[in-house]
């Protein structure tokens, strides 16, 4: 295969390319962790001593760096005691892809130490935390934002402040909101909602005002009066790209979340993974690691997915399935809302 | 409304002058449909580096009046206002001074009594066509059920009702253009505003669509006034054409040069291209639209840069 069709700007690769490459930028991390865990000459700066020999300093079992260990068998040599032996290792902080894996199945499978949680109920702690916290983002950001993006007035009552708002750290909040709500979850909850609500109305504005105009003004030109042009001109054009910036906030809910964990009673899988962390089982604190990680793509390629087939008129989807799936989707609400408006319709004289 | 749409009858080019004559002496004591009063729009210019910010004459004092079922083709140079016009006709912009009367009644912002198709096609991409050309009908509160079927009778007479379910994504440019027509006409406006609707299709589509629109026009009870730049458009849509300039000499800005009436047979369709009395009236409105120059302004100061021996001509 020429280079070209490789690397040639502005242009997107065949699908054949493009799962290739994914693959691969999952794979290569991994192979290169493998190369430094399991290919003895590469890194490996400590020894783990299996016969401590002659030696007093260094018993079996120990971790002592390698120059340090060639110095003592010198010395040793000389002194004419018996030479210690053992296997070049990496430092505890990196165990090999293997080791983490079994405890990954471990966190599962073998109960924790009494009073610790089990890696999913820590799991599941943090979702609930996220979720609520995304939610009640949502529900104050996304109309806010869709109002400031509407009319000016609101544009320009709110957005400054939120402008300077939302360069504070959210962390910075976690003693105050630790005096007002208390040590439990609501403190947490409230740092995500600040970590997240600032940003979200200001994005959710300016997604607004790029609606197209001539939209508006055909609207307006067949009879829109101003809340009909919210509410079928506005906000049905913003939809795809409002779920876009809804999932990349999702996203950022996980990223203020061990933030958010450690205020007050600390818990959920951040607590799991700095529990594992003083324990020094560093293998676990991979497998956490690696689980937010996870649960943060799989939540994303997920909603992405549905996503295509939420809106078949951006043309991204063909086909009948995307429309089909559109139907069944919508068919409550919009059944509802054909209902109310022909009661609301007969109701008025 | 009618259903689907009968062949035209053949122009009748038989018609003597003082019969065609005659047809614009009908066509003036017909009720004013839309009548713009002294319209003039000024833009403040944004403040440049070098001092405060001016003042741009947009439109100059225009007078005209729309009658009852006619199509007004405005045409003008780059710069004359058109747009501007139009825009202020269907109420998105405010003008300056003077006003614009719908059946006598001042026009106040943008409404459904004056439809609007634009260049950029600006159908919902989130409806499908029926749904588009609903919405005007149900902005009206008109029920579902009938919107549905009155939207239908619109999609059916554009000759797109196989694509009823599509949405705009899946059309080509005329079939969506033909979709906004559709969309305007179902809202039942007095006058149908059209801002360089064919600007952006090809020739072969443009044709097509003029077609369609002389023949939609004399099916349905509808006024147009239609913006174009160019000239066959211009004339062959027309019953009259406004003429206007841009800035010169003797006037600030935009401004009415005069309206011609279009002594052509009627109804007129698509073979008057090659009436010579159609090729005439083009001329007289070329010379109306692109004053002539000295030659000496058009040249470039292009110093020859080929080898000697290697002309083109």
């Amino acid at each position: 295969m020429s280079r070209t069709s490789w690397m040639s700007v502005g242009r997107t690769l065949t699908p054949r390319q493009t799962s290739l490459l994914t693959v691969l930028s999952f794979l290569t991390p991994l192979i290169l962790w493998s190369v430094v865990s399991y290919v003895p000459w590469i890194w490996h700066p400590q020894v783990l001593i299996d016969d401590a020999g002659g030696s007093t300093a260094m018993a079996v079992g120990n971790r002592v760096e390698r120059s340090r260990f060639v110095e003592e068998n010198a010395a040793l040599a000389v002194a004419g005691k018996p030479l210690a032996s053992g296997t070049p290792v990496n430092p505890v902080f990196l165990p090999a892809p293997d080791a983490v894996a079994k405890a990954l199945y471990n966190a599962f499978t073998t109960p924790p130490r009494r009073g610790d949680m089990w890696l999913h109920q820590s799991l599941w702690h943090s979702i609930k935390i996220i979720a609520w916290g995304f939610a009640i983002a949502a529900c104050i950001g996304v109309p806010l934002g869709i109002a400031c993006g509407v009319w000016a007035f609101s544009s320009r009552l709110v957005e400054p402040f939120v402008d300077f708002l939302r360069y504070m750290p959210p962390p910075t909040f976690g003693a105050l909101a630790l005096a007002v709500l208390g040590i439990n979850d609501e403190p947490k909850v409230a740092i995500i909602v600040i970590g997240i609500l600032f940003n979200m109305i200001l994005v959710v504005a300016n997604t607004t005002r790029l609606v197209d105009r001539g939209l508006i003004e055909a609207a307006q030109t067949l009879g829109a009066g101003n809340r009909k042009l919210v509410t079928r001109v506005v906000i049905p054009a913003i939809l795809p790209n409002l779920y876009n910036d809804l999932r990349i906030f999702l996203g950022v809910g996980w990223t203020y979340l061990t933030i958010a964990e450690m205020i007050g009673a600390s818990s959920g899988i951040s607590q799991f993974i700095n529990q594992q962390g003083k324990y020094r089982n560093y293998d676990n604190v991979f497998s956490g690691i690696i689980v937010i990680g996870l649960v943060g793509l799989v939540t994303d390629q997920v909603l992405a997915f549905i996503g295509r087939f939420l809106f078949p008129w951006t043309g991204k989807t063909n086909g009948p399935g995307a429309i089909a799936v559109w139907r069944i989707l919508t068919f409550v609400p919009a059944t509802l809302f054909r209902l109310v408006g022909r009661s609301f319709r007969r109701s008025q004289p | 409304m009618s259903a689907t749409l009968a062949p035209l009858p053949f122009s009748t080019p038989s018609l003597t002058p003082e019969e065609i004559a005659n047809r614009f002496v009908r066509l003036r004591q017909r009720p004013v449909a839309m009548e713009v009063q002294n319209l003039g729009k000024r833009f403040q210019t944004p403040q440049s580096a070098s001092g405060k910010g001016g003042e741009a004459v947009a439109l100059n004092n225009v007078n005209f009046q729309v009658y009852r079922r006619e199509i007004m083709t405005v045409i003008g140079p780059s710069g004359c206002g058109k747009s501007t016009l139009v825009r202020i006709l269907a109420g998105l912009e405010q003008a300056s001074s003077g006003r614009v009367l719908v059946d006598g009644k001042p026009v106040d912002g943008p409404g459904p009594d004056r439809g609007m198709v634009f260049q950029a096609y600006t159908l919902f991409p989130w409806l499908t066509v029926l749904k588009n050309v609903m919405f005007g009908l149900s902005m009206q509160g008109i029920g579902h059920d009938e919107a549905r079927s009155q939207a239908l009778q619109w999609i059916e007479m554009v000759g797109l009702e196989r694509f009823a379910e599509n949405y705009p994504h899946q059309l080509s440019g005329g079939m969506k253009q033909r979709v906004a027509i559709a969309r305007a006409l179902a809202a039942k406006p007095r006058i149908l505003l059209m801002d360089e609707p064919f600007g952006a299709l090809d020739p072969q589509t443009r044709a097509q669509m003029q077609s369609y629109l002389l023949q939609i026009w004399q099916n349905v009870n509808i006024t147009i006034v239609f913006i174009t730049h160019d000239l066959d458009e211009a004339v062959l849509l027309a019953d009259r054409v406004c003429v206007l300039g841009a800035a010169d000499e003797s006037h600030p800005g935009g401004h009415l040069k005069t309206i011609m009436d279009v002594h052509l047979p009627y109804p007129h369709d698509v073979d008057v291209l090659k009436d010579p009395r159609f090729l005439e009236i083009r001329r007289q409105l070329d010379e109306l639209v692109h004053p002539r120059r000295p030659l000496a302004l058009d040249r470039l100061p292009i110093v020859k840069m080929t080898q000697r021996g290697d002309e083109v001509g």
